[in-house]
């Protein structure tokens, strides 16, 4: 058994926004926690909350429209209840998030060096001369060649991959507890893709901070994840380990996105099938679904899903699903 | 002996960079630079490689939507690349494309009636407006939408519907190829699978040639016949999918398939992490142009530009090290990078 100390928990957070036709329940109840060094996915389609979540524990969604509730606590305080300055205190420095867009997320008229140094000076107080030492130490840790020539150039002149490298560097720089990688290689190519999960690893097992990691896709899950949580409609509808998960998926919407990616070397050995398809949209959230999110969209569902909103229940060993009829371990084998 | 739908050879697009006080031209972004394949009735022949690359420029050569540099081609035996716009209109029924982004290439002030009604009016493929109805019924049961919804916007459609909608649109026209640029990628994986499968359906259904562009390996390996690489404007490997995947004959096709990652925690398998970035197409390097790159680069590769030749069996590879002695070659004699044991 896992026995990290938990650094995160999350529970019962539901994030709302009011909108002109009513309310957005894009978080509706999710609860998990991330212990410290440890490696944790959070999968689902687009619109399933899982950029929310992420946003939610930075406290980085604009109160109002939106309307954060639940508690999320970081190492035993509840950042939901602390002033913006002492939030802003823990932003960069004990927990900070890499953004999808790395051509977006960096400020065009400051330098790379400048970037990484803002937080290193505001955090630990250093000066303009040790922030840019440590920039060009921050650039060579990210593997990005001539630490001290790129340090002066501004982003406009890296390349994407280079850009989500200075990322990692300003997210590290102050050495967090927690990263939080918001679809950190989505916008990126395979081959720069793995250069850049390859140095997460690395950075990983180097730095020691825990990550927690939001993408679509299951590839990148199952390299990075150690545990993984799976989201559909602003609800947690499964979390295993990772293995467990794509061994054993108890939940039906979990089964069907595995289903329907192809596996690349599926040429070779023949399983050229058909991809399975889960038919249908994603419900709207902005009513209220009585039943079972997923019960539009389900082929076990009844007449029980429809009504009554199944609760997360241990199906393995750290193996919980969201589903009447999934089954246990020990029950008819799957 | 199939029949050939669409033959390109030695197409090339250069774009002019203009600059300086009078924007004369200052040099080219050699984008796609001498791309030769063939595409036979009823194949999907796919365009891999990433971005920057030129696949989407080969797409919109082929489709004429812009003048080429130079190249060859050939669209049912006929000649288009050096047709008039005039002579080329009623020949573009023959070749239609999909979008990668089904929100833009919707016009949002058209009912999907009338988007579907464009193409089959403009070809003269219905001669009573009952007909054009009729037609339009049946391309929407075939791209599966319920028929009444013909009535709506397309802003009343989610993105995989409003992709339906855009390959319905190039159904209308009857064509004989339909060009696919990266026309999944931006849809979400179950919807994606949705429209792998109504792509496959409709390919045997209608015997339709298929140009799919993409560069997601895992897709293009489900749904493909043959598959062409290309790096920096140039194909370097072409292959059947199953040769391509399972024993590739250039090296970055290798350490792309080795980098694409797998939906199978604790996949052992050898990874080729490539070093560095893709070189600019503005001056792309002599000799093999993936010689910056390449783990097994010779002093032969930075000075001669390996061609693509044939190894006997229709597999097309541009690498010097097949003519190194078999047992040197570090591509042969090794497990194939798609191949990983389970944990």
């Amino acid at each position: 058994m896992d026995n990290r100390p938990v650094l995160l928990e999350v529970e019962n957070l539901q994030t709302h926004f009011r909108t002109m036709d009513g309310v957005n329940r894009a978080v509706d109840g999710v609860s998990f926690h991330v212990r410290s060094g440890e490696t944790l996915a959070i999968v689902g389609e687009s619109g399933c909350g899982k950029s929310v979540t992420a946003m939610s524990i930075l406290r980085l969604i604009p109160e109002p429209p939106g309307k954060i509730a639940g508690s999320i606590r970081f190492q035993g305080r509840d950042l939901l209840g602390l002033s913006d300055k002492e939030m802003r205190d823990i932003r960069g420095n004990e927990i900070s998030m890499i953004f999808q867009e790395p051509m977006t997320s960096l400020n065009p008229v400051l330098t790379n060096g400048q970037q990484i140094g803002e937080t290193l000076r505001l955090h630990q107080g250093l000066s303009k001369s040790q922030a840019e030492e440590r920039a060009v130490e921050m650039l060579r840790l990210v593997g990005i060649p001539e630490p001290g020539r790129r340090v002066r150039e501004y982003p406009h002149q890296l390349s994407g991959g280079m850009r989500q490298r200075v990322m990692i560097a300003i997210a590290l720089a102050c050495n967090p507890k927690l990263l939080i990688a918001d679809e950190p290689t989505t916008a990126l190519d395979v081959t720069i893709q793995a250069q850049i999960l390859d140095l997460m690893r690395d950075l990983k097992t180097r730095v020691g901070a825990a990550i927690v990691i939001i993408t679509h896709d299951l590839g990148v899950v199952a390299e990075v994840a150690e545990r993984v949580v799976v989201m559909y409609a602003g609800r947690k509808v499964e979390e295993a380990p990772v293995a467990d998960l794509f061994r054993t998926p108890r939940h039906p919407y979990t089964q069907g996105l595995l289903g329907s990616v192809p596996k690349l070397g599926s040429s070779l050995t023949g399983q050229t099938s058909r991809l399975s398809e889960i038919p249908g949209l994603v419900p709207s959230l902005k009513q209220k679904i009585p039943g079972c999110v997923f019960a539009s969209r389900c082929p076990k569902a009844s007449d029980l899903c429809r009504a009554v909103p199944p609760g997360l229940a241990l199906k393995a060993p750290g193996h919980f699903a969201a589903c009447h009829y999934a089954e246990a371990e020990g029950s008819v084998a799957a | 002996m199939s029949q050939r739908v669409l033959e390109v050879t030695d197409l090339k697009k250069h774009f002019p960079i203009r600059g300086g006080l009078f924007g004369s031209t200052i040099g080219y972004v050699y984008a796609v630079d001498g791309v030769s394949f063939h595409i036979d009735k009823g194949e999907t022949l796919s365009l891999v490689g990433e971005s920057g690359c030129g696949k989407s420029t080969v797409g919109k050569a082929v489709l004429r939507l812009f003048p080429l540099t130079s190249g060859q081609v050939v669209l049912n035996g006929q000649r288009i690349d050096d047709m008039s716009a005039g002579a080329l209109r009623p020949l573009r029924r023959q070749i239609q494309v999909v979008f990668q982004d089904p929100f833009s290439s919707l016009n949002p002030r058209m009912k999907v009636r009338d988007i579907l009604a464009e193409p089959i009016r403009n070809f003269g493929l219905a001669r009573s407006e009952a007909e054009v109805d009729e037609k339009v019924g049946s391309l929407m049961d075939k791209v599966r939408l319920p028929r009444d919804a013909v009535n709506r916007w397309p802003h009343e459609f989610s993105g995989g519907q409003r992709q339906r909608i855009c390959i319905a649109r190039a159904l209308a026209a009857e064509p004989d190829v339909i060009v696919c640029d990266e026309a999944v990628s931006a849809l979400d994986v179950s919807v994606k699978a949705q429209i792998v499968n109504l792509l496959q359906d409709l390919q045997s259904e209608l015997g339709l040639a298929m140009l799919f562009i993409s560069h997601d390996l895992a897709i293009v390996e489900h749904m493909t016949h043959r598959v062409a690489v290309m790096y920096l404007g140039q194909i370097v490997e072409v292959a059947e999918r199953r040769a391509l995947f399972g024993a590739p004959r250039h090296p970055y096709t290798e350490a792309l398939l080795s980098a694409v990652p797998i939906p199978e925690p604790g996949a052992a398998r050898e990874r080729i992490v490539l070093q560095g970035d893709v070189p600019s197409p503005i001056k792309p390097p002599p000799g093999c142009r993936f010689h910056t790159r390449c783990p097994y680069s010779m002093e032969r590769c930075r000075k001669e530009a390996p061609r693509l030749r044939d190894d006997g069996t229709g597999h097309l590879a541009a690498c010097h090290l097949h003519d190194l002695p078999a047992a040197e070659n570090p591509l042969l004699n090794k497990a194939p990078p798609t191949a990983f044991r389970a944990a």
